[in-house]
Order: structure tokens, then C-alpha cells, then sequence
């Protein structure tokens, strides 16, 4: 039993900690329908940020977060501007190429700059954990996942309560319609781009303790990322929260069954049969991605 | 000098010309619609008023300023208000979102609530389902919805692409009224129309348009009156 509860708790924090990375991709896909392959390096450069803020200058990754986002949020306006902004309305695989591009641009970066050397951050906490019976669950996981999930919930709540989040809904559903209502098409496109890579540079920030950083980390934390988005549902924000605790629960009860080599393959095989069963995602709406346009 | 004047316009699609110098004005407070058959032009020309679609020559000009190449959402702020033809509501917010949104520019927003309660006072129909979701509302009720939106915008010129589309006769009926009380309170409306009678009696003039170019201009009884308008337009 313990044991069952053990197992149900790690997969959490870990499912919790994906869903800010997998709500900003579905976010980008859902209004600005660009699959944004780059999503990772921002997150990449959160964990940068916080590492060596916490190298340098002794900072908490926890409190490196209040520089690291607005930085990162700085870097997605940026990027909007000078690529994405660009790629709007052209074809499919120019966008494709665009964002992949800034992808390989970044990571190449990063190992110029950074070197490909495996850095870790130690603190305190590090290797901590609390006890409830014979379940332990590791101090700055349960942080991570706090912070990821709230942060996660605080965009959901941004999108369905104010009245910009609303005009980003409106123009995800119809992007004519919304500028004939007088919203700034060019501006809601920034940022939520801005805001969603933001997530992404939080989510490496908070990752910072748990996980070790080097240029191509992104790569992994994708991945399973666009597992997530496409589960949830195209473009769906609670949908990829629920889909991101689903996929971290079955890759630790998998991986403790059978065998960690399994559990990728696992949620793998969940995602090819929700596709099957329910091609928009557990919380998709059928066809939502062509609501775009006249 | 007229409120709004559309001088030389042209639109291409990739090489295809949809508009080949299209001029058109229309006054302050007045009614005019474009004619035409499918494929014309209309929408284009609408969408191209609105900044939706690009132009490649001529030039748009509202309130004595050049806004032929403003972005969209700076027409809306202006007053240039569009209803596009297949309503295009928002599906996935409430009714009353729909609405709300309808105000979104600095200029309409101080009297949002009061004219979201003209509007919902108007439509018992729209007060009825104001939490639901767009998308669950009739054909008429999406067409009344993105009316009423449109006008929470303040608009001075309303643009009106085929409102009565696809509606049953009734409702047609319903939706042409409201469009005549709203430019009896002082909007001016240029609207395209499939029913060329109901829409003649509404508006002072008129132009028509065939294969992106104007072939005839004239005022709602000249029209009438024409033989091309009267054989091609009201099947008599
Ligand atoms: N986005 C587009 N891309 C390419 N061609 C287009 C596009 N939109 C319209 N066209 C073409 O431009 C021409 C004019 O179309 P438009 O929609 O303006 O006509 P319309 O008069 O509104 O027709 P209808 O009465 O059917 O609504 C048509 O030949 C149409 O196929
Ligand atoms: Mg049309």
C-alpha cells in the first residue's frame, strides 16, 4: 500500500512539473497555430539562469525564478518580433523550420557559451525529503510541483477571467473576428508567446534543483511535452495540466512494473490509443484547430 | 467630402485580380449596398475596407484620413465596424463574452454595460442563454448575437456582409428591421445582400459589382427600376 502511494506520489510531482512546460506549447499552438519546436531551449535557459545565478552570486534557484521570467518573457517578445511574427500565415514548414532553427540556434549557443559539461545545483535542500508513513517524498520536488501547477493554474485563470485572457481565447477561435472587434491581432500573437516561453524559462528555473542542466536538456523535457499537449488536446490549458499528471503517473507506475526502459514506450503506447479512441485529446474539441480564419 | 470614400482599389489573390479599381463613397448617414453574384467580389471588398486582406492599389479614406493601410483593429477603434459574412461568433466563450469583447477598443469600452444592456434588453432570446456557449445558439440567434456585438463597438460605419443568410423568412424579416432601426438611430450602413427587394427598400443608393470591377451605380429606385438589376437580382 505504501508502496502503491510511494509510486502515485513521484509520478505527480513529476507529471506536475511538465504541465508548465506543456501549457505554454499548447497555449502557442492554440492561438498562433505554430508548433513551437524551440519550447524546450527556453526552458534550457531558465535552468541556465538559475544555475548560475545560484553559481555566481549564491542566489536560491527558487528565488532566481522573479529574474528569470521576466528575462526569458523580454526574449519572447524579442523572438516574436524578429522570427515568429514573420512566419505567421506562410507554410506549414516554414514555421516548421523557423522554430526548429531557433531551436538548434539556441542549443549551439548554449554549448558555445556554456560548454557541453553536466552542471547540477546543490543546496540546502538538496536530497531532502518529509516523511508521511513510509512515503517519501523529496523537499524540492513537492516545491517544484507546487510551484509548476500553481503557475500552471494562474495562466488557466489569466486566460478565463481577464479581459485580455479573453481576447487571446477569442482570437485562438477566430482570429478575423477578433480583430473586427478591434483586438490587436499582432500584439495578442506576442504576447502569448511571450508569456508561454516565460512558463518555460519558470519551469527551468524550478527544475534547477531536481534536474541536471547542459545544452541539450530540452530535447528530453519536449518531447514528452508534445505527448502531453497532443493528450490533452490541441490548444486545451487544463487539459494538458490533467494530461501532464496522467503521463508523469503512468511513466512511474510503468517504470516501477516493468522496468524504467518501458515507461517512455508506456505513456507512448496511452497516447497512441487515446489518439485512436478519441482523436482530440481527452480535452480537446473536435476541429478546434481550424477555427481559425473566414 | 464623404465619410467614407474608396478610391481605385484594387485586391489580388496570389496573381488573380478579385478587385480592379473599385471606387465607391458613401455619406454620412446613409444606407448603400453592393450587389453582385457569387464570386463577384463583395466580401473581398468588405474585408478590404476592414484591413483584413491587403490591397494592392487605390486607397481607402474614413473621416478625411488615408487608412489604407492602418491595421484592422485601428479601423474598429476608428468607428469602420464590420459583421462578417458567416457571423463568425466566437464559439467556445459565452454570449455574454461575445459581447463584451464587441467593446473591447478604449473608445467603446466606458459604456459597455450600458449597451450591453440595450442589447440583451432588445433580445430576451440572447439574455436567456447569456452564459452558454456561442456555438449552442441557432442560426438566428448567432446572426441577432453578432449584430449586437458589432454594435457594442460604437460604430459609425456598419458594414454588413449577407445577414440574412441562410436564415428562415421570418427571421430574415427580424434582422433586416433591426438593421433599418439601427441606421434610423443615426449609423451608416453599407451592406451586401442576397435579397436584393427587402434590401432596396432599406437603402439609398447603390452599386453593382461584376467580376471585381463596378458595372452600374444608381439610387434603390433607379435600380429597381433597371432591367440588368431587375432580371439578374430580383428574378423578375
Ligand atoms: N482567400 C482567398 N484566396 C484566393 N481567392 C479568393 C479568396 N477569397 C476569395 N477569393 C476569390 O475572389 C473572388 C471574389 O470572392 P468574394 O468572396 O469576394 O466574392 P463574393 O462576391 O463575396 O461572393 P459570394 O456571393 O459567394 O459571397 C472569387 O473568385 C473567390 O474565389
Ligand atoms: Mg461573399
Amino acid at each position: 500500500m505504501d508502496l502503491a502511494l510511494q509510486i502515485i506520489a513521484s509520478g505527480l510531482l513529476t507529471g506536475g512539473i511538465y504541465a508548465l512546460l506543456a501549457v505554454g506549447l499548447t497555449l502557442i499552438f492554440g492561438v498562433l497555430r505554430v508548433v513551437n519546436f524551440a519550447h524546450g531551449e527556453f526552458m534550457m535557459l531558465g535552468m541556465y539562469g538559475a544555475f548560475w545565478m545560484w553559481a555566481l552570486w549564491d542566489i536560491d534557484p527558487y528565488l532566481s525564478v522573479f529574474a528569470v521570467v521576466p528575462a526569458i518573457f523580454g526574449l519572447g517578445l524579442l523572438t516574436d518580433r524578429l522570427i515568429i511574427k514573420r512566419t505567421i500565415g506562410a507554410p506549414e514548414v516554414t514555421v516548421v523550420f523557423a522554430t526548429l532553427g531557433l531551436s538548434i540556434l539556441l542549443q549551439n549557443a548554449a554549448l558555445t557559451v556554456f560548454s557541453a559539461d553536466t552542471r547540477s545545483v546543490t543546496t540546502g535542500y538538496t536530497g531532502t525529503a518529509l516523511s508521511f508513513g513510509e512515503v517519501r517524498v523529496s523537499i524540492p520536488m513537492l516545491i517544484s510541483f507546487v510551484v509548476a501547477i500553481g503557475l500552471a493554474l494562474a495562466l488557466w485563470a489569466f486566460l478565463s477571467r481577464t479581459r485580455f485572457g479573453k481576447a487571446i481565447q477569442a482570437t485562438a477561435q477566430n482570429r478575423d473576428a477578433a480583430a473586427l472587434m478591434g483586438i490587436n491581432v499582432q500584439r495578442v500573437y506576442m504576447m502569448t508567446y511571450a508569456i508561454a516561453v516565460a512558463g518555460a524559462g519558470a519551469m527551468g528555473a524550478i527544475a534547477a534543483p531536481v534536474f541536471s542542466v547542459y545544452p541539450r536538456v530540452g530535447l528530453s523535457f519536449v518531447i514528452t511535452a508534445f505527448v502531453i499537449v497532443v493528450l490533452g488536446g490541441l490548444g486545451s490549458v487544463l487539459g494538458a495540466v490533467i494530461a501532464a499528471l496522467l503521463v508523469g503517473l503512468v511513466q512511474s507506475v510503468v517504470g516501477f512494473l516493468v522496468g524504467a526502459a518501458w515507461a517512455e514506450i508506456a505513456y507512448f503506447v496511452l497516447f497512441i490509443a487515446v489518439l485512436v479512441l478519441r482523436p482530440q485529446g481527452l480535452f480537446g474539441r473536435r476541429g478546434a484547430e481550424v477555427y481559425q480564419g473566414a | 467630402m464623404a465619410l467614407l470614400e474608396i478610391d481605385g482599389l484594387s485586391v489580388h489573390y496570389g496573381d488573380m485580380r478579385a478587385l480592379a479599381a473599385v471606387s465607391l463613397e458613401v455619406e454620412e448617414g446613409e444606407a448603400v449596398t453592393v450587389l453582385g453574384a457569387n464570386a463577384a467580389g463583395k466580401t473581398t471588398l468588405l474585408r478590404a475596407i476592414s484591413g483584413l486582406v491587403p490591397c494592392s492599389g487605390g486607397s481607402i479614406t474614413f473621416e478625411g484620413q488615408e487608412i489604407t493601410h492602418s491595421p484592422a483593429h485601428e479601423r474598429v477603434e476608428r468607428g469602420l465596424v464590420q459583421v462578417p459574412e458567416g457571423r463568425l461568433v466566437f464559439p467556445f466563450l459565452s454570449v455574454l463574452d461575445n459581447l463584451r469583447l464587441g467593446a473591447y477598443t478604449p473608445r467603446a469600452r466606458p459604456q459597455q454595460e450600458e449597451s450591453l444592456a440595450f442589447a440583451l434588453e432588445l433580445f430576451p432570446r440572447l439574455q436567456e442563454r447569456a452564459q452558454q456557449m456561442a456555438r449552442s445558439l441557432s442560426g438566428g440567434e448567432q446572426q441577432m448575437l453578432a449584430l449586437e456585438r458589432a454594435l457594442m463597438t460604437r460604430p459609425r460605419v456598419l458594414m454588413l456582409d449577407e445577414p440574412s443568410l441562410g436564415l428562415a423568412p421570418l427571421l430574415v424579416r427580424e434582422v433586416m428591421d433591426r438593421i433599418t432601426a439601427i441606421h434610423q438611430e443615426g449609423v451608416t450602413v453599407l451592406i451586401v445582400e442576397q435579397n436584393v427587394a427587402q434590401t432596396l427598400k432599406l437603402v439609398d443608393r447603390g452599386s453593382v459589382l461584376e467580376n471585381g470591377e463596378i458595372a452600374l451605380e444608381g439610387t434603390a429606385e433607379e435600380l429597381q427600376a433597371s432591367d440588368e438589376v431587375r432580371r439578374a437580382y430580383l428574378g423578375i
